[in-house]
């Protein structure tokens, strides 16, 4: 068996041991490009593979209109479309996807991992590839929750064909919120673009295009302080950071893009995190605990972008593949 | 696989307001990427619930009179009907437990 003595082969939590628990050489946890390209190549490796995704394959890139700067696609792809068939093909080489949220991550005193699910469910990996990525941020605003989908939104391209000639907001100032401001001036008749800052974070690419439209306007050195509206959006009120003017904007959409939080509590245990919750690793995706890998958005100085995440988890589990034939290799002899 | 069946503006009322069974409306469109990732899920949950809920289908780009009428300004939006009656409603694209469990929730109501 494992290196390291059998006195460690004793469960360490008798309890857990009534969980119905799966056994895989290699466990990723989250469905975007770093999870399904650490899967491809762990399938490829013919590894015992699963993906768990809590939602559906694609992650964030199934939100997008359509993805212009991966390569190979000199036409662009649409989002979904780029992220079901990097799914279509990890699955190919064998890679099994698990539909369920990991509640919990333990390390047992093997060296393996267990990941706990909400399906009363638990799953053990020898190797453990978190691409999690990360979760659009709210603007944290009393009535934000009630009115979403009654006017309030995160998903431009989801939801711009409810707006027709009428008149929406995108809040944000990088390439998601420029995206989007540029997707629902198909739909809306006006679209302000309200941003903290008087300078945009997004790509010149995406500037210029928002700059230039003449449906955009933009509101600078501004902040949302409320969204208002009974059962649906009314407006929002708007406070000007510079001058410290109140001001009221009537709307029928808000679109909020404001960044996102990486999903990292999960091994918040484990590791330390930086100021912004991301997962420091080395450049072969390992975090310092064994067998424990963090890729895509979810760590620290990552591109944030498809073609890097990709690149991301093919690194991880390569990296893992690695410390497999090395700790685990007596169990293939 | 227990697919869930289209409605329309014209068959709604028939297929789903005056249905016996609880009768659950995916409202959807087929550039709405979050709607095509949760098509998957509301299969399996199609299959789970059968006999018990009937899985429907609204594509709200061609059927857009009945997701005015249901206020729909996002999507993927799910909403349960019990006696023609609206008693539940999951707005957006979340995790499989969590629909079952706000599923479960309407069902209770209803």
């Amino acid at each position: 068996m494992f290196r390291g003595g059998s006195a460690t082969l004793l469960p360490t939590r008798p309890t857990e041991t009534t969980v119905p628990t799966r056994e895989y050489d290699v466990v990723i946890i989250g469905g975007g490009p770093a999870g399904l390209s650490a899967g491809l190549y762990s399938a490829r490796a013919r590894r015992r593979s699963l993906l768990i995704e809590k939602k559906g394959a694609g992650g964030q890139i199934a939100t997008t209109d359509i993805v212009e700067n991966y390569p190979g696609f000199p036409d662009g792809i649409d989002g979904f479309e780029l992220g079901q068939l990097m799914h279509r093909q990890a699955s190919k080489y064998g890679m099994d996807t698990e539909y369920a949220v990991a509640e919990r991550v333990e390390r047992l005193d093997d060296g393996r991992f267990r990941v706990h699910l909400d399906t009363e469910e638990a799953i053990e990996g020898k190797v453990l590839i978190v691409t999690a990525g990360a979760d659009y941020n709210p603007l944290g605003l009393e009535s934000e929750e009630r009115l979403t989908g009654h006017g309030v939104s995160y998903c431009a391209t989801c939801d711009a064909a409810f707006f027709v000639g009428q008149t929406v907001a995108v809040v944000g100032g990088g390439d998601s919120a420029m995206e989007e401001a540029l997707f629902l001036t198909r739909y809306a008749n006006k679209v302000y673009a309200i941003h903290r800052r008087d300078t945009l974070r997004a790509s010149k690419i995406m500037q210029e295009r928002a700059l230039a439209d003449p449906k955009i306007e933009f509101i600078w050195n501004t902040a949302v302080e409320e969204i208002e509206g009974g059962d649906n959006l009314s407006g929002v009120r708007l406070h000007n950071l510079k001058t410290g003017e109140k001001q009221e904007l009537p709307l029928d959409g808000l679109f909020i893009a404001i960044g996102q939080t990486p999903n990292s509590p999960l091994i918040s245990q484990f590791v330390t995190l930086d100021e912004g919750g991301h997962v420091p690793v080395n450049e072969w995706m390992e975090t310092g605990v064994p067998g424990l890998y963090a890729a895509g958005d979810l760590r620290c100085n990552s591109a944030r972008q498809v073609v890097s995440s990709a690149g991301d988890g093919a690194t991880a589990a390569i990296a893992a593949e690695r410390y497999l034939s090395e700790h685990f290799a007596d169990l293939f002899e | 696989m227990a697919k869930p069946i289209d409605v329309t503006d014209t068959d709604f009322d028939a297929k789903v307001l005056s249905a016996d069974k609880p009768v659950l409306v995916d409202f959807w469109a087929p550039w709405c990427g979050p709607c095509r990732m949760v098509a998957p899920i509301v299969e399996e949950l199609a299959d789970e619930y059968a006999g018990k809920v009937e899985f429907t289908k609204l594509n709200t780009d061609d059927n857009p009179q009945t997701a005015m009428k249901y206020g729909i300004r996002s999507i993927p939006t799910l909403l349960v009907f019990k006696g023609g009656e609206q008693v539940g409603q999951i707005i957006g694209f979340r995790p499989k437990s969590d629909l079952k469990r706000r599923l479960d929730d309407a069902l209770a109501l209803a």
